[in-house]
């Protein structure tokens, strides 16, 4: 194959690249692989620090009426595990595969601004410190992850903790917005000549819409949080109705954010969904145009959704008209994705690597996810469910089942790419059946607990409920095996950088740039960028008799889409 | 056994949502098995086998995907109709109609009030079955949420906002409930229970709750009386016909005809009553009554007082 650029005699490593040795080339770094690298991991670290929130509020749930953890305890503690999965997890792996693959896939040297790209991680990861430093202050916050007001008032919450969470959640966001500028403007300036927008890699296009999505949205919560910040320290008085302000307010703002959020993290996934699926089948993804045009719908309508969350709240029919209409209609252009990577799957030939089991399981459970919110959609179906066990079982659907399934796809995938080794296959089939097993034997219940009238964030249930205390002991237990599936992962990201198989450039045979270089690339990513001709640029000295531009030409003669 | 589930609707318009939930599951059941079906179907089907050619490449269809964007668009027309006349049906508007229940939550109770009656009781509501009621719902403090999956839609009680939705049960029998908006540390214990009763005992029930308590006779109880009195239990909660009058805390005028204390963090006999009245913060943690430092035998007059609030 391609491999002739590659050194016979040294093996690369990602451990033996002179530029990356010692801990001040790591903290002192501009290079976007670098950045990208310590994003991941301080996204793991937070990862780790969740699951440790999640397995003690499993505990705390497993039988009725539990004295585990005291109420107090309990809030602070799901209050963290939201705000940690969601700003400390999600919003940094999405960020870190970003800057680590963007410049890689459209051919450029670094990301545009490389000190703001430093800037952007540090800040992310002196927000998370700060955030668990209050544990240290007496009391973590504890008003939940969308901390309602007037609940995340002084009035309520008069310890720091809610401070904390303020001052933290406004660095990442600071940090988040940095990036996506940077984003935008790498993919705007610095693509390899010839490659236009319609030849970027689908992971790129979602990035680059996602990183719109961001620069419209987290001001949104910025402004909510300062707001807050100005109640709490300076006696302002948006939020708090008693005084002619208005609890409702918050929810408006926080929502306007924190529903493109949640396309914020789920678009990124998309995006490795599209690159992972075709390399594995060996076949073009399916229907490129509708893939990159759904996603711009979705960013559109993400921003006219937001009052889905507030269906409970009375604010009338013309309201949930409009926001029902518009979140039903999001699911069109989600929902036909799916069809869209099946039918990249179908009739392909499919190398079912760690990775493609974890993307062939995100289409089934993000599916699902996808279903139960479109139920919610349905407004007196909300009204029965909303703030229920079932919403919780969704958003982990979503997000567990979806996005964090979809990510674990793309470290199996490009882990090679980025140290040189390959994750091990065989602890990496543990990993899935185990994570499988644990994640939809600890969720799917859930939905049921909804059903059978479980609300959500309390920190016991009473006994004499029927069924709830079984369906709860069934998702505790399943809970300890997702943990135990999850340990398999870290420990398997170790060991794998000591011991696993040496990766060639191109393990996969993939065809997007990233691949075009050594493994794991040097830190100025190319010797030689190759003029970009179509969307495959590695498939025809993958395939020289089957060369890309006579396939496009037959597609093309044959009048179906691109 | 008493299952506080919307599956077992046993309301008018809890019996609407319910269908609109059936037909959605059913939908949703569809969907699932063809996706899942032909994922696992491609994934048997077309895995890679040794020696297999490159497969034809396979860039799209249009018409294909045209077709598969329509059909969900019209699915989730008819779902957006659906909704739109079941929340018609369950959510009819009160047209200035003036409640015939008022509902304000507090960290962490329930206060319901007859506007009519003047009833008013705490954590455990009565209604007489087979009557469309119109409640409204506030709250004193944060945001909650008035959730009686059975027999209404789930509503949020907001501060400084009325929000107005109906309650109705067709069967005699108690209905379980809950806050379902996060509201502090001990949203856990913030239940709703409701007893839907007959028309002819309902109004029994009123009379009684109407009733002022006789002046206790008693030994023990009338000490009870005089602790109530003049420790701070009177600063925080109302008794009819005694000095008592506060609000902070529920109504304990009928104390002793209601099923459980502390919105529902135990049954309400004699002992737990008297256990909870000794130390509030060992049962509901964070609650806002505080531990008021009884004396024992203080306490057992108390106890004593307050069972004769039937
Ligand atoms: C490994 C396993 C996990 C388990 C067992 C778990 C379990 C739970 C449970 C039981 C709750 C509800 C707590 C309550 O309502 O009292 C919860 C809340 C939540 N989880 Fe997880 N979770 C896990 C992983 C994740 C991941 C990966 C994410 C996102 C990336 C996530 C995001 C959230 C969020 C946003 C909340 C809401 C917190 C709030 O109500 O403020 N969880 N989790
Ligand atoms: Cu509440």
């Amino acid at each position: 194959m391609n491999q002739m650029s590659q050194a016979q005699a040294v093996p690369r490593s990602i451990r033996t690249i002179p530029e990356y040795r010692g801990l001040l080339s790591w903290v002192s770094s501009v290079d976007h692989k670098q950045i990208g690298i310590m994003y991941l991991l301080g996204a793991l670290l937070f990862l780790l620090l969740g699951l440790v929130e999640a397995t003690l509020i499993r505990i705390q749930l497993a039988v009725p009426e539990n004295t585990f953890l005291s109420p107090d305890s309990y809030s602070q503690i799901f209050t963290m595990h939201g705000t940690t999965m969601i700003f400390l997890v999600g919003m940094p792996l999405m960020l870190g595969l970003s800057v680590y693959f963007v410049p890689l896939m459209i051919g450029a040297r670094d990301m545009a601004f490389p000190r703001l790209n430093a800037f952007g991680f540090w800040i992310f990861l002196f927000g998370g410190f700060l955030l668990y430093f209050s544990f240290m202050s007496g009391s973590a916050p504890l008003a939940g992850w969308f901390a309602y007001a007037p609940l995340n008032e002084k009035a309520y919450l008069f310890n720091s903790g809610q401070d904390y969470w303020v001052i933290a959640l406004l660095l990442t966001g600071a940090g988040s917005i940095a990036t996506a500028i940077n984003v935008i403007v790498t993919v705007f300036t610095l693509r390899a000549p010839g490659m236009n927008f319609r030849r970027l890699p689908l992971f790129v296009w979602m990035t680059t819409i996602n990183s719109f999505l961001i620069l419209f949205a987290l001001p949104a919560l910025n402004t909510a949080l300062v707001m807050l910040f100005a109640d709490r320290q300076l006696d302002a008085l948006f939020f708090v109705s008693a005084k002619g302000g208005s609890a409702l307010l918050w929810q408006h703002y926080f929502w306007f954010f924190g529903h493109p959020e949640v396309y914020i993290l789920i678009l990124p996934v998309f995006g490795i969904i599209s690159e992972v699926i075709p390399v594995f089948a060996r076949k073009p993804i399916y229907g490129y145009g509708f893939l990159a045009g759904s996603t711009v719908a979705i960013a559109f309508l993400s921003f006219a959704v937001w009052a889905h969350h507030m269906f409970a709240t009375g604010l009338g029919f013309p309201v949930y008209y409009v926001f029902a209409g518009a979140s039903m209609l999001i699911a069109v252009p989600t929902g036909i994705k799916i069809f869209n990577w099946i039918a990249t799957m179908w009739g392909g030939s499919i190398r079912f690597t760690t990775s493609m089991l974890f993307a062939t399981a995100f289409l089934i459970q993000f599916t699902i996810g996808g279903l139960s919110g479109v139920a919610f959609a349905a407004v007196p179906i909300d009204w029965q469910l909303t703030d229920s066990y079932f919403v919780v079982a969704h958003f982990h659907y979503v997000l567990l089942g979806g996005m964090l399934f979809g990510i674990i796809s793309g470290i199996y995938y490009w882990y090679p790419k980025m140290t040189g080794h390959f994750l091990s296959e065989k602890l990496g089939r543990a990993h899935f059946w185990l994570m499988i097993i644990g994640f939809n034997g600890t969720f799917f219940v859930m939905h049921l607990m909804g059903l059978f009238g479980m609300p959500r964030r309390v920190f016991t249930y009473p006994a004499d409920i029927p069924y709830l205390a079984p369906m709860n002991m069934l998702s505790s237990c399943s809970a300890a095996v997702l943990m135990l599936s999850l340990l398999i992962f870290f420990a398997n990201l170790i060991v794998s950088l000591y011991r696993g198989e040496q990766a060639s450039d191109n393990p996969w045979e993939g065809w997007t740039l990233e691949w075009a270089t050594s493994s794991p690339p040097p830190p100025h990513n190319f010797d030689k960028v190759p003029y970009i001709r179509n969307r495959r640029p590695l498939w025809d000295q993958l395939h020289p008799d089957l060369p890309e531009a006579r396939l496009e030409a037959e597609h093309e003669a044959g009048g179906a889409s691109r | 056994m008493n299952i506080p589930s919307p599956l077992i609707p046993a309301s008018l318009q809890a019996r609407d949502i319910n269908f609109l939930f059936q037909i959605v599951l059913i939908i949703s059941a569809i969907i699932l098995l063809v996706v899942a079906g032909l994922v696992l179907y491609s994934a048997v089907r077309f895995r890679r086998r040794p020696g297999d050619p490159v497969p034809t490449q396979d860039f799209g269809n249009t018409k294909l995907e045209i077709t598969w964007t329509v059909i969900p668009l019209l699915i989730v027309t008819v779902m957006f109709f659906l909704s739109v006349r079941t929340m018609h049906a369950v959510d009819p508007p009160p047209l200035n109609r003036p409640p015939d229940i008022q509902v304000v939550a507090h960290q962490w109770w329930w206060e319901f009030s007859y506007p009519e009656s003047g009833v008013i009781t705490a954590n455990e509501l009565h209604i007489p079955i087979d009557k469309n009621l119109l409640f409204s719902v506030t709250s004193a403090d944060v945001v909650h949420d008035f959730w009686v999956p059975q027999l209404a839609r789930k509503i949020d009680a907001i501060p400084a906002r009325k929000n107005f939705a109906w309650i109705a049960a067709d069967q005699p029998g108690l209905y379980l409930g809950t806050c379902a908006e996060y509201c502090g540390v001990e949203h856990a214990w913030m239940r709703i229970r409701v007893v839907a009763q007959t028309p002819e005992e309902f109004s029994q029930w009123q009379k009684k709750q109407l009733a002022i308590p006789a002046k206790p006779t008693e030994p023990l109880a009338v000490k009870g009386y005089n602790v109530f009195m003049s420790r701070p239990c009177s600063s925080c909660h109302r008794i009819a016909g005694t000095p008592a009058d506060k609000d902070i805390g529920p109504d304990l005028t009928h104390i002793g005809s209601r099923q459980t204390l502390a919105a529902g963090v135990f049954d309400n006999s004699p002992g737990n009553l008297e256990a909870w009245i000794a130390d509030p913060q060992k049962f509901k943690p964070g609650c806002h009554m505080p531990d008021l430092q009884l004396e024992p035998a203080e306490l057992t007059a108390l106890t004593a007082y307050l069972e004769e609030l039937q």
